[in-house]
């Protein structure tokens, strides 16, 4: 193994190199444990090196450190106890990793406990910070934790040191079958590294229970209970290494995220909408060998048992609208519950996921505003989480979730209008500044980026975006929609009004013109005629009234009045019809309307005829039937008009 | 229904705003259009359906992102490998360029959709679009009251919504807005002879041809109808308005579009309108030469013109003739094949004939598709023949054409739809106009003169007597007298009819009070089980999209996603350029879901290259292993419902590829796969088909699953139980094993005893097989 080589020339340097190291100061005791440790609320990682380093004389009294590697993000934990050995008060303290595993070094942080003994009543996160101090070998990197106040000579300083490790287990072997289990190897030292002699040290790694294939034995090893203890060692030189190699099963599902981008989306209407594309590996060893359904159905916890099937998100509370999709539609296979304090969704991904299976897919989800936009100072601030809610710890649940992402984008999108953007993050990001055009935006939404790679679940961490907005400019769209449809119906209504036509002077438009007129024209007639029509029933209903009453004189006056307005009604009529006879337009049509005055006069006159015939009947007191026979063929006579003049009326309706 | 409200309504209401009502009535026909094609964006989830709308979303995609130029120019490898397929010649672009530009209008508003939401919603869209078309036309052809009752029809005819459901995003959603549309114009053309709306016409058939290949529907039914008109002595200079630029115009249009482009002249589709072009030019100059002669000259001329055009006729029809037959299908493509003659396909075409909506159709299959429609139609029909104008003759026609053609290719039911709804509408709207009439000049005399009742008996007696008499009548007047009011003087107009109408309430004479009341009761039910009938098709039979199944059972709704599990398997756990081979019904959704190079898909252009895919299912492990090798196939799709009773699984289907591949590879015979003309894969099939490749990987372990291999599909335990596969392994089955992926094993090292070894045994294990299955046979004997 290439490794390990490169590892056994690495401690034979660092042999060489020990034995002129100037350091002073020594860890008396160290307990490096891999544990699984809670997300601890407030760490800081900061890497601006600093230019000069002052090495303090100074040596670790007590050091213990326990390595948790029972999911595949290593922690490490060292509980480190500080004498200065020196005559010189020593401000700070060097931690050193081999760049090996410093670059899988996801989040260190120092936590420095006030409290004496047992009570830890208070502890302090302190600054850790990467150095490059002088005279060190190029293969460490180091990391100076900032004691909050300077270590005195023969002074102690209790420190817990917690690094996150990605990346660390290598699967081996490289390919497995799908009934495999799935076996990865750690490297580590078995010794503390340390710039410092340490007096008492001991190391303990936690696996996940099952299989341990093989461990070095050398130096000093127990297995206990699916924990290999190294140690105590005491009164190490600085720079000692030991390597130790841990082949074990850990059939933790491998999920990492190539890439994660979260959308944040800032609506001051009331909600925070919350966008995640994750890209998902398994990054544990790669499946060989086919994929058997029945295999995995029949015995799933044998056959697939380094695979995982679903995952666990802890969204905020009240989240609400939570979709879960990918590029080709719904993804069905999801459940959610939530309760006022955490909202709860399991995914499910289309398809089980085995070693090197890739997915991806995007969930998204809404959040009350309020509970994340805050004024502070007259601006607008937004706390909120940095990470993925993907969860990791749930213990009750046998598929344990935790994420490590390769690269993560946060993109904050603000209301349109939105400046004066700044924000506070508790660790180092690449920040950059976008505009997002976005539902009928004119000027576009600035859209603040932050991005970061090598992303645990250590950096679930809340952090800060702040903003001027005015809460006018909320009104921005709703004004401009509604200007728009004012405009648009104006515009209608200006269409509507104005003669469009290009040549008032041109033959199809004055043909146009003479058409309407014409039919204008041809309405008023029928207007008259209808009128006439109308006149006409009420010399029929005077008529009955006489045959009731035998009233001559009202009768008399009837058809006076009668007489008089038909006249007028044909005085109407007569510069309609000449008019009519002289339009061109019209010549289709003048035929009928000749007629049509033609038959209404010649009914004008029979009505007249008949009038007359039936009230000098009366004044000769004559018998109705008498009356009757003398007007009969009148009557026949009207009828026949009546239905001609209306099928002419009806005629030129329908024109 | 609002068509019914509305012939109430109309009474009153509409003289005031009619108009307006009428507008909104549109608004709301066009919001039910929309909205009840929504059930399967509610159901299921906004996704597109089916098979050729994912080759659709893929091109609109490819357009949104590359621009129109690389549009036009696209070659796309990713299909038929190794051919490749140049998208942008044999594609027709109107409803990608449709979504494309409104995702490009919607996108440039800053309005943020992605092109598959717009895909989705095309199809509502255009549905509502083609009630409001529909409304146009009947109005053109018999007035508003029937426009508004065929808007309303169209707007939910199940058939329509089978092809225009949201997320169908297919050719016909907009194509047949489009052919409505464009017979609008014919129509409106017609009826005023403005060389404005035949301009329009021709674009609007110019968006048709872009559209849908049905568009030759177009181009002979118009003809058809001119030649109709010319026959019967109809012409008219508007018919030649109508006609001429349509023609002239619309085939050079049509000509621009890439998959037609000189087929727009050279195919026989195009023939009937060239024909009919001359004859309507003859014609019409016989006309001309009448008008400027005298009677007795234009005799002569008569003479003189009919030998010399006979001869002429003659001397171009032979060249054209000759043309046509020197080409093998006598110019027309297998698809108008087969609808002039409806056993073409099947004798020649398996490809075609393979496809289930080119079969005929069914009875149950017309009612459940345009439900009531059927029997509205034949009084639809007689009511366009009472007063038969150009219009309405045009109606006659195309409902005549379009039974045919529906009755030839389950398809085309699509095109038969609109007819029958504008035929309903119109049969529907005069009936209604009958019966509220006769309702409303009776209601004002029965509250008037209740005691003189005697009069009134003996009206309706007359009534009774003449009542076939007052139907003609009243229909003749009451749709032409539905135009006139659309003059612009409403106020005027308002006067005189409300003076005419008592007059007019003489003349007409009306039914009976209780028989138009207990008939508009019955029409009114007729619709309400329309409408019903509409929404359950909309909701339950036309909703599902086809990629996600969903099963009720006691334990509630369940849900197979299978289809969109194996496609983002091979999408995300496949290298980009690997081939994958399936039957040609799932080619397209594995271009577009897993982005993965397919062998063939649903444009079934090349029949050897399917047939060659089909000869690999039908074939044993080794030559079928042979057959995707040379193809670079690496992996091999099946789609398998036997253990969940999918029934449109590839099993099914498998007799489409023996006989397809069979067709172009005579080694494999169709009856080698039946016993007794049967089909079947239990243990009485014959040898052949238990050891196919489509069988192989269809049931590879599959008896393991409940120690018997029941097929649920085919209701029967499976013929050939425990095999092993000597050349394909297994990569991916979906959870209910709806899809099964193999992957091609690397070919052997050739070591010269082992092969030997091996192929003997590979010999010998067939022969066990069948003498195992011999065995099972026997104690059943």
């Amino acid at each position: 193994m290439a490794m390990l080589s490169r590892f056994a020339f690495f401690l034979l340097w660092i042999s060489v190199l020990s034995s002129t190291t100037h350091s002073e100061l020594v860890i008396s005791r160290i307990d490096r444990r891999v544990c699984r440790s809670t997300v601890l609320s407030v760490f800081r990682v900061l890497d601006d090196p600093k230019p000069a380093f002052f090495l303090g004389s100074m040596r670790a009294i007590g050091l213990s450190d326990v390595v948790d590697l029972s999911s595949h993000i290593v922690r490490a934990l060292f509980s480190l106890k500080v004498e200065n050995v020196g005559s010189k008060v020593v401000s700070e303290v060097l931690l050193a990793f081999p760049n090996m595993q410093a670059k899988n070094l996801a989040a260190i942080k120092t936590l420095y406990n006030e409290g004496r003994g047992k009570v830890k009543a208070s502890s302090v996160n302190l600054p850790t910070t990467v150095v490059e101090p002088e005279g060190m070998p190029p293969e460490l990197t180091f990391y100076s934790v900032s004691l909050p106040k300077g270590l005195e000579k023969g002074g102690t300083v209790s420190l817990d040191v917690l690094a996150v490790f990605t990346h660390s287990l290598q699967p081996f072997p490289e390919e497995i079958t799908q009934a495999d289990g799935q076996l990865v190897v750690y490297q580590d030292s078995a010794y503390y590294l340390s710039p410092y002699t340490v007096k008492v040290q001991t190391l303990g790694i936690r696996l996940p229970g099952g299989r341990v294939e093989s461990y070095t034995k050398f130096p000093n090893a127990k297995l206990v209970d699916s924990e290999i203890t190294y140690g105590p060692f005491e009164n190490l030189p600085a720079f000692s290494y030991s390597p130790v190699i841990v082949h074990f099963e850990n059939n933790y599902p491998f999920a990492v995220a190539h890439e994660l981008v979260r959308e944040i989306e800032i609506s001051h209407w009331g909600n925070v909408q919350i966008t995640e594309h994750y890209n998902l590996v398994h990054g544990g060893a790669k499946t060989k060998g086919g994929f058997s359904r029945l295999d995995y159905q029949a015995r799933s916890s044998v056959r697939g048992a380094s695979s995982f099937n679903h995952l666990i998100f802890r969204l905020p509370p009240r989240a609400h609208s939570i979709y879960y999709r990918d590029e080709i539609g719904n993804i069905s296979t999801s459940h959610f519950w939530g309760d006022s304090r955490k909202t709860q969704l399991e995914i499910e991904p289309r398809f089980p996921i085995f070693g090197g299976w890739k997915t991806s897919f995007t969930i998204g989800y809404g959040l009350p505003l309020q509970d994340f936009l805050f004024k502070v100072d007259g601006k607008r601030m937004l706390n909120i989480t940095f990470g993925s809610p993907m969860d990791e710890v749930i213990v009750d649940n046998l598929i344990v979730k935790a994420n490590a992402l390769s690269k993560q984008l946060n993109k904050v999108v603000l209301p349109e209008g939105s400046n004066g953007i700044s924000a506070s993050v508790p660790f180092p990001t690449k920040q950059g500044e976008e505009i997002k055009y976005s539902h009928l935006d004119i000027v576009g939404r600035p859209v603040l980026v932050l991005e970061k790679s090598n992303v645990v679940p250590e950096h679930n961490l809340y952090f800060q975006v702040y903003y001027h907005f005015n809460n006018l400019s909320l009104l921005g769209e709703p004004m401009m929609l509604i200007s728009g449809f004012f405009l648009l119906f104006v515009a209608c209504i200006v269409y509507m009004h104005t003669d469009m036509s290009i040549s008032k002077s041109s033959a199809s438009y004055l043909a146009k013109i003479q058409l309407e007129e014409v039919q204008a024209t041809v309405q008023q007639i029928q207007n008259i005629i209808n009128q006439c029509l109308a006149v006409h029933d009420k010399l029929d209903a005077s008529l009955r009234d006489l045959s009731r009453t035998g009233d001559v004189q009202s009768c008399k006056i009837a058809r006076k009045t009668a007489d008089a307005q038909l006249k007028e009604l044909v005085k109407e009529l007569k510069p309609l019809v000449t008019f009519l006879h002289h339009s061109p337009q019209a010549s289709h049509i003048w035929p009928k309307v000749e007629e049509l005055v033609a038959k209404e006069k010649d009914m004008q006159e029979k009505m007249f005829l008949r009038h007359s015939t039936v009230v000098d009947c009366f004044e000769k007191k004559l018998g109705g039937r008498e009356i009757e026979n003398r007007i009969a063929s009148q009557q026949q006579k009207l009828a026949a008009l009546r239905q001609e003049v209306d099928d002419l009326l009806e005629f030129l309706d329908e024109i | 229904m609002a068509a019914s409200s509305e012939t109430k309504g109309e009474g009153t209401l509409r003289k005031a705003f009619g108009g307006v009502l009428g507008f909104f009535i549109l608004l709301l026909i066009g919001a039910l259009a929309f909205s009840i094609r929504l059930f399967s964006v509610i159901k299921y989830e906004s996704v597109i359906h089916e098979f050729d709308p994912y080759f659709n979303y893929r091109v609109t995609q490819f357009l949104t992102k590359n621009g129109i130029y690389d549009f036009w120019n696209w070659f796309d490898d990713r299909t038929w490998y190794p051919l490749g397929r140049v998208i942008g010649g044999t594609v027709y672009p109107g409803l990608t360029l449709t979504a494309g530009s409104i995702w490009w209008l919607l996108n440039n508003l800053n309005i943020p959709l992605s092109v598959e939401t717009v895909c989705v919603f095309t199809a509502p869209i255009f549905s509502a679009n083609a009630s409001w078309a529909t409304y146009l036309l009947t109005k053109e052809v018999k007035g508003t009251g029937a426009g508004l009752t065929a808007a309303a029809l169209l707007a939910m005819v199940p058939s329509y919504i089978s092809r225009s459901v949201a997320g169908s995003y297919d050719n016909e959603a907009v194509a047949i807005f489009a052919l409505i549309f464009t017979f609008y114009l014919y129509t409106k053309t017609l009826n005023t002879g403005s060389l404005f709306y035949a301009t329009l016409n021709a674009l609007s058939y110019f968006y048709m041809v872009c559209s849908w290949g049905g568009y030759t529907f177009i181009i002979n039914l118009i003809p058809m109808h001119v030649l109709l008109c010319i026959v019967t002595g109809r012409y008219s200079p508007r018919l030649y308005i109508a006609y001429a630029p349509l023609v002239v115009l619309g085939t050079l249009l049509a000509s621009l579009v890439p998959v037609v482009g000189f087929n727009a002249v050279m195919t026989s589709e195009h023939f009937a309108s060239f024909l009919v072009f001359i004859i309507i030019h003859v014609v019409a100059l016989v006309y001309y030469i009448k008008g400027i002669l005298s009677p007795k000259m234009f005799k002569v001329a008569v003479t003189l013109v009919v030998t010399i055009g006979i001869a002429v006729c003659c001397a171009v029809l032979a060249i054209l003739i000759a043309l046509v037959a020197s080409s093998p299908t006598k110019g027309w493509s297998g698809r108008s094949l087969s609808l002039l003659d409806p056993t073409y396909a099947s004798k020649y075409i398996p490809i075609i004939a393979s496809v289930s909506e080119h079969q005929p159709p069914t009875w149950p299959s017309y009612f459940m598709d345009i439900n009531v429609l059927a029997f509205l139609v034949p009084a639809g029909i007689v009511a366009c023949f009472l007063p038969l104008s150009d219009a309405s003759s045009f109606m006659v026609l195309y409902i005549t054409t379009s039974v045919y053609f529906s009755g030839v290719m389950v398809r085309l039911m699509l095109v038969l739809a609109p007819a029958a709804c504008i035929m309903s509408g119109i049969a529907l709207s005069e009936a209604f106009d009958v019966f509220t009439r006769s309702i409303k000049l009776q209601l004002p005399k029965l509250f008037e003169s209740p005691p003189g009742s005697g009069d009134i008996d003996s009206a309706q007696d007359e009534v009774v007597k003449v009542d076939n008499k007052a139907a003609t009548d009243k229909s003749e007047t009451a749709p032409k007298e539905r135009p006139s009011k659309k003059n612009r003087k409403k106020e005027k107009e308002i006067v005189e009819t409300t003076i005419k109408r008592p007059l007019k309430a003489k003349r007409l004479l009306v039914l009976p009070l209780e028989a138009s009341a207990v008939a508009i009761l019955l029409l009114i039910i007729l619709g309400a089980f329309y409408v019903v009938h509409c929404v359950w098709a909309a909701a339950e039979a036309y909703s599902a999209p086809s990629i996600v199944l969903t099963s009720h059972s006691h334990d509630g709704l369940h849900v197979f996603d299978d289809f969109r599990e194996a496609y983002a398997w091979l999408r995300h756990n496949t290298d980009v350029d690997d081939k994958v081979a399936s039957w040609w019904d799932y080619g397209y959704q594995t271009t577009a879901m897993a982005n993965r190079t397919v062998i063939v898909d649903n444009n079934t252009w090349n029949n050897t290259h399917i047939a060659t895919v089909g000869t690999a299912m039908s074939s044993t492990e080794k030559p079928a292993w042979e057959i995707f090798n040379s193809l670079d196939v690496k992996y091999v799709l099946v789609v398998f419902g036997g253990l969940v009773g999918y029934p449109s699984d590839d099993i099914n289907k498998f007799l489409w590829m023996v006989r397809i591949g069979g067709g172009v590879f005579p080694h494999i015979r169709e009856p080698d796969y039946l016993r007794d003309g049967q089909y079947r894969i239990d243990a009485q099939a014959t040898p052949t088909m238990l050891n196919c490749l489509m069988y192989k990987l269809s049931y590879y372990r599959f008896v393991e699953t409940d120690g018997k291999g029941f097929d649920r599909v085919r209701r029967t335990e499976i013929g050939k139980k425990h095999f092993k596969l000597t050349h394909f392994e297994e990569v991916f089955t979906t959870h209910h094993w709806m899809v099964r992926i193999y992957k091609l094993k690397p070919p052997k090292n050739r070591i010269r005893g082992k092969s030997k070894k091996s192929k003997s045994n590979s010999k010998t294990s067939p022969s066990n097989l069948k003498r195992h299955g011999n065995l099972k046979k026997n104690p059943w004997q």
